[in-house]
C-alpha cells in the first residue's frame, strides 16, 4: 500500500471513530430519551439477539423473498418486451406512449390503490416491485437492442445467421451492456420499493415493516439494528453480485466502455 | 455508487410520420387500454367502488379541480419537492465538489457517504418521523438527505474528471486559485453536476409521495391518496395518481430533458 493510501484509510477509519465517539457522548448525555437515541451498545446487542433468535434472518428472508418475486418478474416481462420493441415497430409503437405515460408515477402512489384491489400481504409487495422494476429494465433494453451496430446485423444477416442465431449471437452480446445496467437500476428500484410497500402494506414480516412496526413502540434500537441489515444487503447485492456480472459478461465481451456511459 | 448513471441518453426516435399521424400512433395505445377499463369496470365482477369507471374518475377530477382541492394537495407536494430539493442541491453540491477537490474532504466523508447511501432513502423515514416528529420538517429533511447522494457522488466525480492537462495549463498560465475555479473546474465538471441535480430531483420525486403517506402531513398527494383508502375512494386515488402522473410528466419534459439537451448539445460530453 502506498503512504497515501494509508493515510487515506487512517482518516477514514479516524472518521468514523469519531462519528460513533460524538453519536455515543449525546446518546449517553441524557439529552436525548434514550427511546430515541439508544447508545452503539445497545443496537449491537439487539442485532445480535435478532440474528440469534432467527427473527431478523426471518425478516430479511420474506424481504428477499419478494424483491427476488417481482424483480424476476419484471425481467421475464421487461426483458422480451423491450427485445421485441426494439425489433419490431408496432410493438415500439403501442408499448412506448404507454411506459412514458406510467414511468414518471411513483410506485409506492400505487400502494393504497393496489392493497384496496389485492388486500394487505404478499400480492401487493410484489406488484410494487414489479412495477418499480419493470421500466428501468424495459427501456434499457429497447435501448440496447437499438444501439446494436446495424453493420453487424447485416454482416450476421450476409454471413447467413438465422434469425435465431442473430438473437443470441449479435443482439444480445451487443445490448448487453445496456441490459445489464438495466438489471442493475431494476434491482435497485426493487430494493428501494420493496421497504416502502412493507411499510406502508405491511404484513407480518419483512425489514420494512419491522423498522415501522418498531416506531409504534419507541424501539430504536430494533429500527437502527434492521437499517443496519438493509443497508448490508445493498451493499452486498450492488457490489458482489453485479459487480461479478459485470466482470464475468460486459468485460469479457470487450463491452466495458460502452456500459460506462 | 448508487444512481450515478439512472438512464443512458438514448438515441433519437426516428421520425418518419406527419404530426396527425404521430398523435393518432400515440393515442392508440391510450385507447386500447381505456376501453379495456370500461370493459371490465362496466362487465367486471368488482364493484364500482373499487374499479370505478373512467368518467367516474374524469368526474372526480374535475369536481376536485374546481373545488381548489387537488391544487391545494399538488401545490403543497411541489412546495415539499422544491424545498427538498433546494437543500439537497445546496448540500450536496458543496460537499460533492469539498469531496473532489480536497483529498482530506475527501477522506473524512467518503465513508460517511459510502455507509448512508445503499440503505433506501425510505428506510430512514420511521427514525426521522421519531426524531424530528410526523409533519413537513421530517418530510423536508428525508427528501433532502435521500436526494442529496446522487448529487454529492456526481459533483465528486465531475471535479475528479476535469482533465489534469487543463489545470496544469490554466495554472502554467496564471490562473488563481478563485479563476482556476470558476473557469476550469465548475466548467468542467458541470455536465456531471447537471446529471447529479437530475437525478437527485427524480429521486426526490419518487419518494416524496410516499413519505407523504408515512408522515401523515396535512396536505399533500401523497397523503390524498393515502386518506382516501380509509374512505374506499378509489376515483380520489385514482385522479390523485393521474395528477402524480402529469407533474411527473412535466418533470420529465420540462427539466429533465432540456438539461440534458443543453449538456449535451453545448458540451457532446455525456456519451
Amino acid at each position: 500500500m502506498s503512504p497515501d493510501r494509508i493515510r487515506s484509510l487512517r482518516r477514514g477509519v479516524l472518521t468514523l471513530l469519531v462519528v460513533a465517539a460524538a453519536y455515543e457522548a449525546i446518546a449517553r448525555s441524557g439529552y436525548f430519551a434514550p427511546a430515541l437515541m439508544p447508545s452503539l451498545g445497545t443496537v449491537a446487542q439487539t442485532l445480535v439477539n435478532s440474528i440469534l433468535d432467527g427473527s431478523m434472518l426471518h425478516h430479511a428472508a420474506a424481504t428477499l423473498y419478494r424483491v427476488v418475486i417481482g424483480f424476476g418478474l419484471a425481467v421475464t416481462v421487461g426483458l422480451p418486451l423491450g427485445v421485441a420493441m426494439g425489433r419490431f415497430r408496432p410493438v415500439e409503437h403501442f408499448v412506448l406512449p404507454l411506459s412514458s405515460a406510467l414511468m414518471p408515477i411513483p410506485s409506492l402512489a400505487w400502494v393504497p390503490v393496489f392493497i384496496l384491489w389485492f388486500g394487505l400481504g404478499d400480492t401487493v409487495t410484489i406488484l410494487i416491485v414489479f412495477y418499480a422494476a419493470l421500466f428501468p429494465m424495459l427501456l434499457n433494453t429497447w435501448t440496447g437492442v437499438r444501439s446494436v451496430n446495424p453493420i453487424w446485423l447485416r454482416a450476421a444477416g450476409a454471413m447467413g445467421a438465422n434469425e435465431r442465431a442473430l438473437f443470441w449471437k449479435v443482439i444480445i452480446p451487443g445490448a448487453s451492456p445496456f441490459i445489464i445496467t438495466g438489471l442493475r437500476q431494476s434491482f435497485l428500484r426493487s430494493w428501494i420499493a420493496v421497504i416502502g410497500a412493507e411499510m406502508l402494506a405491511g404484513s407480518d414480516w419483512g425489514l420494512g415493516w419491522v423498522i415501522f412496526d418498531a416506531k409504534e413502540f419507541l424501539d430504536t434500537d430494533v429500527m437502527l439494528a434492521s437499517l443496519i441489515v438493509i443497508g448490508c444487503i445493498g451493499f452486498i447485492t450492488e457490489h458482489l453480485v453485479f459487480g461479478s456480472i459485470e466482470r464475468a459478461t460486459i468485460y469479457r465481451w470487450g463491452m466495458a466502455r460502452a456500459a460506462k456511459g | 455508487m448508487y444512481d450515478v448513471v439512472d438512464q443512458l441518453a438514448s438515441p433519437p426516435l426516428r421520425v418518419d410520420a406527419g404530426p396527425l399521424r404521430r398523435a393518432t400512433r400515440n393515442a392508440f395505445p391510450f385507447v386500447v387500454v381505456g376501453a379495456l377499463w370500461e370493459a371490465v369496470a362496466h362487465l367486471g365482477p368488482f364493484p364500482a367502488q373499487f374499479f370505478p369507471s373512467l368518467e367516474t374518475v374524469a368526474a372526480t377530477f374535475v369536481r376536485l379541480t374546481l373545488n381548489g382541492v387537488l391544487p391545494h394537495h399538488a401545490l403543497d407536494t411541489l412546495i415539499r419537492l422544491s424545498a427538498g430539493f433546494a437543500l439537497a442541491a445546496l448540500a450536496g453540491v458543496t460537499i460533492g465538489i469539498l469531496m473532489g477537490r480536497s483529498r482530506r474532504a475527501e477522506d473524512i466523508l467518503l465513508p460517511l457517504v459510502s455507509i448512508g447511501a445503499p440503505i433506501p432513502g425510505l428506510a430512514y423515514a420511521p427514525l426521522f418521523l421519531l426524531w424530528f416528529g410526523p409533519g413537513n420538517v421530517s418530510s423536508v429533511v428525508l427528501v433532502a438527505f435521500v436526494s442529496a447522494f446522487p448529487i454529492i457522488y456526481n459533483c465528486w466525480t465531475g471535479v475528479k474528471a476535469v482533465k489534469d492537462i487543463w489545470l496544469r495549463s490554466a495554472q502554467a498560465m496564471g490562473a488563481d486559485d478563485r479563476r482556476l475555479f470558476r473557469h476550469v473546474i465548475l466548467p468542467g465538471a458541470l455536465p456531471y453536476i447537471l446529471t447529479g441535480l437530475r437525478l437527485g430531483l427524480a429521486q426526490a420525486w419518487r419518494i416524496l409521495v410516499a413519505v407523504e403517506m408515512l408522515a401523515a402531513v396535512p396536505w399533500g398527494l401523497g397523503w390524498l391518496i393515502f386518506g382516501a383508502q380509509e374512505f374506499l375512494n378509489t376515483d380520489v386515488m385514482l385522479a390523485g395518481i393521474a395528477v402524480i402522473a402529469i407533474i411527473g410528466l412535466a418533470l420529465e419534459k420540462l427539466v429533465f430533458q432540456p438539461i440534458e439537451n443543453f449538456t449535451v448539445v453545448r458540451w457532446g460530453m455525456m456519451s
